[in-house]
């Protein structure tokens, strides 16, 4: 499953780094603390939050993450898109919350 | 092997620019990933301590055919008690730290993870030195 096929059922507007769209889901991390995402995040994963700087940006390509998906309609900062289309990793928005965006995608995940 | 990177305190803008750097480097020279990815987790987490809690700092990485050491340096207001500091959920990151997601008390606790050795020596009022190796093999 790549990025692009989580869109429809997380109601996703791609922001920036869409050129990375293409890249392969390995599975998804919830949290707001960036040492927790550091600590225990792994590779292919989307990383589902609310914090839009541009930190987001440095750990999620540190940890080669699929995407950043930000919750309840959070933009992300400039220099985070700036980041996000230099190092094409997708950062989405969606209107729906932590719980039920993650709850979407491990359905999606589980279904193949 | 040595590089050497400077990393100025308070600027999140360019927090992770050095570990990205090493990531880098250590990917073109064909290191283990799996090195990479842990040495990746422990360098970031003291990079950005410096920024949040120091003035300014010094990261020199070491690159050994068998291992590779990392020591970050700083002037800043070191660490009183570095068992406490150890402690996972110890922070005394400020409130618009926190408010970035930051000071959750588990870098020290990563870094320890992330590495084979770790030797932390600080002098308050003065700074902190943080040395970190890891090994390629086992
Ligand atoms: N370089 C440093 N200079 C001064 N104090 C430090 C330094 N590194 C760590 N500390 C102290 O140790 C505490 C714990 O550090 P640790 O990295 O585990 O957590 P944190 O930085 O507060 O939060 P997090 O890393 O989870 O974002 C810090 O809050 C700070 O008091
Ligand atoms: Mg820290």
């Amino acid at each position: 499953m790549q990025v692009k096929d989580i869109i429809q059922a997380l109601q996703l507007t791609p922001r920036a780094g869409a050129n990375g769209l293409d890249r392969e889901i390995s599975g998804g991390y919830v949290s707001d603390l960036l040492s927790d995402v550091m600590g225990h995040a792994r590779e292919g994963q989307v990383w589902i939050t609310i914090q839009a700087h541009k930190n987001v940006m440095a750990i999620a390509s540190l940890k080669e993450l699929a995407a950043v998906v930000l919750v309840r309609d959070r933009l992300p900062d400039e220099d985070t898109a700036a980041a996000a289309n230099d190092e094409s990793i997708p950062v989405l928005s969606t209107p729906l919350d932590a719980f039920e965006a993650s709850g979407r995608l491990r359905d999606l995940l589980r279904e193949g | 092997m040595e590089f050497h990177y400077h990393i100025e305190g308070g600027d999140f803008s360019r927090a992770g620019s050095a570990s990205s750097e090493v990531k880098k480097i250590l990917k073109q020279l064909n290191v283990d990933p799996r090195v990479i990815k842990r040495v990746v987790v422990a360098l970031y987490e003291a990079e950005v301590n410096v920024v949040a809690h120091a003035h300014e700092g010094n990261m020199t990485v070491t690159l050994d055919p068998g291992s590779i050491e990392a020591v970050v340096e700083d002037k800043g207001p070191g660490i009183a008690d570095i068992d406490l500091a150890m402690q996972e959920g110890y922070s005394t990151a400020s409130p618009r730290v926190r408010e970035m997601g930051f000071g959750a008390g588990m870098g020290l606790p990563n870094i320890k993870k992330n590495c084979d050795r770790l030797d932390i020596k600080s002098v308050v009022n003065a700074g902190t030195t943080v040395k970190m190796t890891t090994f390629f093999t086992g």
